[in-house]
Formats: C-alpha cells, sequence, structure tokens
C-alpha cells in the first residue's frame, strides 16, 4: 500500500495532530463536559485510522502496532478494574469514588473529579486500543487477499 | 463480596492475553482458570442461601446500579461455577494441543464475567451489558477451531445473537421511555401506575423474542444445532449447560416475573413457546446421524421443559393457585439445574468420543463401553438421566412437572410432556445402540487412550447426575429449589429486598 493522493496526504498531515489532541481533551475533561473515555478513545483510534488509510499501514506500524495496541488495551482494562477494586477495599464498594472528597466536585476544575479522570483515561486506552486493533486487523486481511 | 463474582474472571480474562503477547505458557493458563472457576465456585457455595443486595460504587437502587442475591440468582450461580469448574478441568487436558490458549482461556473468562453479571445484576441495561459481553465472548468462542465450518456456524451465532441483542434492547428503551426506570424492582413498582399498557406489552413482545433466540426456543433456533457442534468441546458444554439458560430463560423470567409483574397472557405464550420447542425440538433429534448435532436438538427441546415449568407457574400464579404454581416453578428450576449437569455430561462424552474414534458420525462407530469402559460408563449414565429413568435426576424434575400441569389441570399439557418424554427415550436408546452396545465399530485412531484428564470430570458430573435426584426429597427441595421458586412468585419479597420497602 503506498498510500493515497498528496492532497489527502498533506491534509492528514495538517490534522491528524488537531484529532489527537482533540481525542485526549475529551477523554481528559470527560467529568466536566459532554464526552468522556469512550468517544475520546475512538477519536484517538480515528487518528490513527486516517494516517493507515492515507500513508499505508507501514507508517502507523513504526509508531503504534498490533502488539502494543493490544498490550495497552488489556492493561487499561485491568487498570480500570484495579480502579473498581481500589474503591472496594477503600470504602464504599465496587467502583465508589473514594479520592473525592465532597459531592459534587468543583465544575470547571480538572482535579475535582476523584477517581473519574483516571477511569476516563483507561476507558479512553482501552477503546482507542481495541479500535485500532479492530481496523488493523481487518486491514491485514485485506492485504493478504490482495496478494 | 458480590462484585468479586464479575471482577475475579474479568481480571482474569484480561490478564491471560496480556500474558500470551509475551509469552506462551499453556499449562499455566489452564491452571489459572482451574483456580479460578475453583475460587468461584468455593465463592458461590458460601453465599448460597443468602439474601443480599450489593450496591454498586455506593449509590441507593434507584439511581445507582444494585447486585441482587435471593434464592434463584444463588442457585443460578452454584449452577455457573459448578459446570465452569468441571468444564475448566476437562479443557485441561482436551485443549492442550491447541494454539492462542491464552485468548481461549482469556475468552472463557469474559463469558464466565458476563454469565455472573446477568445472574446478580438487578438493573435491565446493565443486564443488557453484561449479556452482550458473555454473548460477544461465546461468539469468537464457537469460531475458535477456525475452520469453514465453524465459522460459519460462529458468523450464522453472530447474526441471530446480535438480532436477539436489538430486540432486547428495542424491548428496554420501549420499557424506560413508558414506567421510566430501569431497577427490575422499580419497574415492579412503577409498572401497574402506567395508564398505557401497549408499550409494557410491545416491549414484552420484545423481550420474548429476544430472550427466546438467546434461549434457543423453536422458531428461533437455527443457530443452535450449528454453534454448539462447532465449538470445542469445553464450549459447547458451557453453552448448552449455562449460557443458554442464563442468557435465555433466567434472564426473560427474571424481567417477566420480577419485573413486569407478568403481563397478560405472557405465562400462556411461555407455556405455549416451552411445549412446542419441547416436542418439535425432539422429533428433529430422533432423525439425527451426528452425536453432537442430535445433543444440540435434545437441548432445544429440553430447554422447552424449563420453559414450560416455568411459564405453568405463571399460569397458576394468575389463576390463584400459588401451591401448584410453586410446584411448577420448582419443577423449571430443579429442571433447570438437572439438564445443566447432564448436558454438559453429555456434551464433554462427545468430545471423548471424538477423540477415540476421530468421528461423531453415529452410524460409523460403536462399542465405546468396550474400548473405554469408563468414559461409557458415565455416557450411560448421561443419556439415561436426560431420558428420564426413574433412580437418575432427569426423572424426577419431568415427574415434578407432569405433576404440577395434572394438580392444575393443565392435562394437554401432561400429555405433550410424557409424550416428549418417550420420544427422548427413543432417541436415546438409538444413541445407546449405536454407540455404547455392539462390536466395536470404526476406526480407533492413536488418541485411542483416554486419559484421567478427560474422564475424572466426567465421573464427577455422572455422581452429581445421580446424587442431583436427592433435591426431589422435601427437606432438601425445601432449602435448594423452593427459595429459587419463590424469588420468582413473591415479586414484592423481591422489591422488598431491593428498594427496603
Amino acid at each position: 500500500m503506498t498510500g493515497m493522493s498528496p492532497i489527502v496526504k498533506t491534509v492528514t498531515r495538517w490534522v491528524s495532530p488537531f484529532i489527537l489532541a482533540f481525542g485526549i481533551y475529551i477523554a481528559l475533561t470527560g467529568h466536566l463536559t459532554p464526552g468522556g473515555g469512550f468517544p475520546g478513545g475512538v477519536i484517538v483510534a480515528g487518528c490513527f485510522i486516517l494516517i493507515t488509510l492515507a500513508y499505508g499501514k507501514e507508517r502507523v506500524e513504526g509508531i503504534f502496532d498490533l502488539k502494543s495496541a493490544s498490550v495497552t488495551d488489556s492493561l487499561a482494562s485491568l487498570s480500570f478494574l484495579c480502579m473498581g477494586l481500589l474503591g472496594y477495599v477503600f470504602g464504599g464498594g465496587f467502583l465508589n469514588n473514594f479520592i473525592q472528597s465532597g459531592f459534587p466536585g468543583k465544575a470547571f476544575e480538572l482535579l475535582s473529579g476523584g477517581n473519574m479522570p483516571i477511569i476516563n483515561i483507561a476507558i479512553g486506552f482501552k477503546v482507542g486500543g481495541s479500535l485500532f486493533v479492530v481496523f488493523a486487523y481487518l486491514a491485514l486481511f485485506r492485504a493478504i487477499e490482495e496478494e | 463480596m458480590l462484585p468479586l463474582f464479575v471482577a475475579i474472571p474479568l481480571g482474569v480474562g484480561f490478564l491471560l492475553p496480556l500474558i500470551e503477547e509475551f509469552r506462551e505458557r499453556t499449562q499455566f493458563f489452564a491452571v489459572t482458570v482451574l483456580l479460578e472457576t475453583g475460587l468461584l465456585l468455593a465463592l458461590s457455595l458460601v453465599k448460597f442461601g443468602e439474601e443480599s443486595i450489593y450496591r454498586l460504587g455506593g449509590w441507593r437502587p434507584p439511581i445507582g446500579i444494585n447486585y441482587v442475591l435471593d434464592g434463584l440468582s444463588s442457585l443460578i450461580l452454584v449452577v455457573i461455577s459448578g459446570i465452569a469448574f468441571v468444564t475448566a478441568l476437562f479443557a485441561m487436558t482436551y485443549m492442550s494441543k491447541y494454539e492462542n490458549l491464552g485468548k481461549f482461556y482469556g475468552l472463557f473468562s469474559l463469558m464466565l464475567a458476563g454469565m455472573y453479571g446477568v445472574a446478580l445484576t438487578g438493573d435491565v441495561f446493565n443486564m443488557y451489558v453484561y449479556l452482550e459481553v458473555a454473548a460477544i465472548s461465546s461468539y469468537a468462542l464457537v469460531g475458535f477451531n477456525r475452520g469453514p465450518e465453524e465459522l460459519e456456524a460462529s458468523f450464522k451465532y453472530l447474526i441471530m445473537g446480535a438480532v436477539g441483542s436489538i430486540f432486547i434492547l428495542l424491548g428496554i428503551a420501549m420499557l424506560y421511555g413508558s414506567v421510566g426506570s430501569l431497577n427490575i424492582a422499580d419497574i415492579s413498582v412503577r409498572v401497574s401506575e402506567v395508564s398505557d399498557q401497549s408499550f409494557i406489552l410491545l416491549s414484552t413482545a420484545l423481550f420474548i423474542v429476544g430472550f427466546g433466540l438467546k434461549a434457543a426456543f423453536i422458531p428461533f433456533h437455527s443457530w443452535l444445532p450449528d454453534a454448539h457442534s462447532s465449538a470445542p468441546t469445553p464450549i459447547s458444554a458451557m453453552l448448552s449447560g449455562v449460557l443458554i439458560k442464563v442468557l435465555g430463560v433466567y434472564a426473560l423470567s427474571r424481567i417477566l416475573f420480577n419485573g413486569l409483574n407478568l403481563p397478560n397472557l405472557t405465562p400462556e405464550i411461555l407455556t405455549w413457546i416451552g411445549a412446542g420447542s419441547m416436542f418439535i425440538g425432539g422429533m428433529i433429534a430422533l432423525g439425527q446421524k451426528d452425536l453432537k448435532r442430535l445433543l444440540a436438538y435434545s437441548s432445544i427441546s429440553q430447554m422447552g421443559y424449563i420453559t414450560l415449568g416455568l411459564g405453568m407457574g405463571g399460569i397458576f400464579m394468575s389463576q390463584g393457585k400459588p401451591a401448584v404454581a410453586t410446584l411448577a416453578l420448582i419443577g423449571g428450576v430443579f429442571h433447570l439445574v438437572n439438564h445443566a449437569a447432564y448436558k454438559s455430561l453429555l456434551f464433554l462424552f462427545s468430545g471423548g468420543v471424538e477423540r477415540i474414534f476421530g468421528t461423531r458420525d453415529l452410524s460409523q462407530i460403536g462399542g465405546i463401553t468396550r474400548v473405554s469402559p469408563v468414559s461409557g460408563a458415565t455416557g450411560t449414565i448421561g443419556t439415561l438421566s436426560i431420558s428420564g429413568i426413574p433412580p437418575f435426576n432427569g426423572f424426577w424434575s419431568k415427574l415434578v412437572i407432569v405433576i404440577a400441569a395434572i394438580w392444575g389441570g393443565l392435562y394437554p399439557i401432561a400429555g405433550i410432556v410424557l409424550f416428549t418424554s418417550a420420544i427422548t427415550l427413543a432417541y436415546y436408546l438409538k444413541v445407546q445402540r449405536e454407540l455404547f452396545l455392539g462390536e466395536v465399530a470404526g476406526e480407533i485412531t492413536d488418541k485411542g487412550k483416554i486419559s484421567p484428564g478427560i474422564y475424572v470430570p466426567l465421573l464427577i458430573l455422572a455422581v452429581c447426575c445421580i446424587g442431583l435426584g436427592l433435591l426431589y426429597l422435601p427437606e432438601i427441595r425445601g432449602i435448594v429449589l423452593k427459595p429459587a421458586a419463590l424469588a420468582l412468585q413473591e415479586g414484592s419479597e423481591y422489591t422488598k429486598l431491593v428498594l427496603g420497602l
């Protein structure tokens, strides 16, 4: 795969950092604004998928190959589970917000959500990793078929 | 304690594929899963008979998600854990020649997590999520052999399962739109106050179709024989032994009995769907040549008994005959437990047969009792139990269902149950004649030696098949089965437990 036309490549080069940053922003501020880990992860994965489409999969494999995506996927799920279990250990119940002292947190303050941002980041990694794995496997099978 | 049932398999399910990315450790994976299921079995036995709720994240019930442990869910937990433990023990030897076992055991654990979630949750949408977790893992597991037939079966199962899930999701949306709550106990309080009942009836119909697809009731059964015969043997045993029960019948009856308080005509529909599945499934099973396909059709037929028992319970409840209703519900739940034991025994046995002869075609093989006496004996116990021969467990649960039908005055139903029992006996006698008795037929492959890893799980399940008959005794029945039946019958007790009203 050599990728698409120069127009697509140029536009991709310009917009992909912004897409990535937007995805991370959506995941980080999920407890304050609409969004959260899932949409954030989808946008991040979308950025990598865009690069794959425009430049071919070799370009992405240098940054984020299948194995590391798969490892990210599993590690993020495990860290989500750990957050849940920590809530269970430190009081309240499974997934209890044990970091936050008062309810509700302050509006527009990034660190007022207790364990919510951490959980959102874990979900973001999980969704980004697994969506990318799904896409990469589909691209892999397509490549085999063409040979 | 309750979230551990979901958290432990979830953790193991993500840990094993992670380890596999770096190192292939087949034996380690198998032992981990065996320990995991053993621990869960111990936990579920400790928790058995207890009534409690658990608030996730500390939120109170109608707002937050809660896990409910009552008579029915604690029984279901024991059934899931028991079958999972024996299956994991069987898989340790049986699956050792396969590749990618980290993913196999990972998916197996995720499927377990989903089933425990469905069994425990008291929230309709949460139930849907867990149902999808269990179902999607099982789609992948069915195609694990990656042959063309397996992939076709897996794809068919995926499509049918997805259609079922969409029906369920639409039903939940309708229900939430009209009732305004997702908590099952809260729904049961609010559902009678809704002025326009048509949405409730629509969502009930959607639930029956959706969960009917998961449980493979007769018009919706076409995926089951393919999926169950193509899956690796331990997974066939899990699918037939627990998955279709937990995802289908248990989830449906939880929503219909505890949530919607049995809308009009629902029990009659359940009863006739049950009777139809029972009869037609049995008739199709008569003509099967492949052992696993025969067992799969027999599963459809036996699921019919369970649904019939629960549906009759509902009919008697609406007629104001509580004692008969309890008996019918006990019959359904009892048959659920028994079927889990003997159908997983028979599926594991069919895996052993395939190891010995290299094929499952009944016309090409025979004389298994001479090749391997132990597996032959366990297989005989399985077939006798499922056909309802007196000392074994299958007889007692069918007896309870027939007694309930006659006592309640549903004579045609009792007739169909008895006739189907005869059909069941007929096709298992066919299996007996072809497979167990007679001269040794077919080529015995190199794998002819059956190791203890294969027959010890069979022996455990065979002992269960004999021992579970004891549940018929009134004293034991009162401890084990009656709370489960009452959990469905006394909806107000469930509401009281969850909402503390």
